[in-house]
């Protein structure tokens, strides 16, 4: 059962880092601001999340579960939330920048 | 699983150091607070791939207060650079 759980862990922790990698790659990838927001959200939300997963499951007990746990959801409110302004203050600067040019 | 954190953190690094390189070169202040929230994002992944090495609870306060850290962060520079039109 150990051992299952272990390679459940390694897993999950190697699933984790590789999504947060694809992220760093996609802001070098894409072209434009909105596109780089795109690549380092969602990727870079699901790595955090299997890798609290596998937190979770490697450290075993509730207290630690339940930290993990509101790190889960405050990731859940959090970044759309600050996407959202980062977005907007990019829309906003882009169309200044456009009118003065 | 000493092994898997060690390549885990060599990737989350990898990834870091992406992140950093893209804050370098950034043109506008939106593209820079998009690599930093990305950079404190892969902290907070390393910070849980250290308390799966370490075994132990001690770095989960730490892990929350980073992810409430870059929330902020995002937010008030977004805000700054709304204000000023940057």
């Amino acid at each position: 059962m150990t051992a299952v759980l272990d390679v459940a862990v390694a897993v999950l922790l190697i699933a984790g880092a590789l999504l947060s990698l694809t992220a760093a790659v996609g802001l070098h990838r894409l072209p434009d601001v909105f596109c780089r927001m795109h690549a380092a959200s969602k990727p870079a939300t699901l790595g955090l999340l299997v890798v609290l997963l596998a937190a979770a499951l490697a450290l075993g007990d509730l207290r630690s579960a339940t930290k993990l746990a509101l790190v889960a959801i405050l990731q859940f409110l959090t970044n759309p939330v600050g996407g959202h302004m980062v977005g907007r203050a990019a829309w906003r600067a882009q169309d200044a920048g456009a009118e003065s040019s | 699983m000493a092994v898997v954190v060690a390549v885990c953190l060599a990737i989350l690094a990898v990834a870091a150091l992406l992140c950093v390189a893209r804050l370098l070169m950034a043109e506008t202040v939106a593209d820079r607070v998009v690599a930093l929230d990305l950079l404190l994002g892969v902290i907070v992944t390393g910070i849980a791939t250290a308390a799966v090495a370490t075994r132990s609870g001690e770095l989960l306060a730490l892990l929350v207060v980073t992810s409430l850290l870059a929330f902020v962060a995002t937010v008030t520079v977004a805000r700054f650079v709304e204000r000023r039109g940057l």
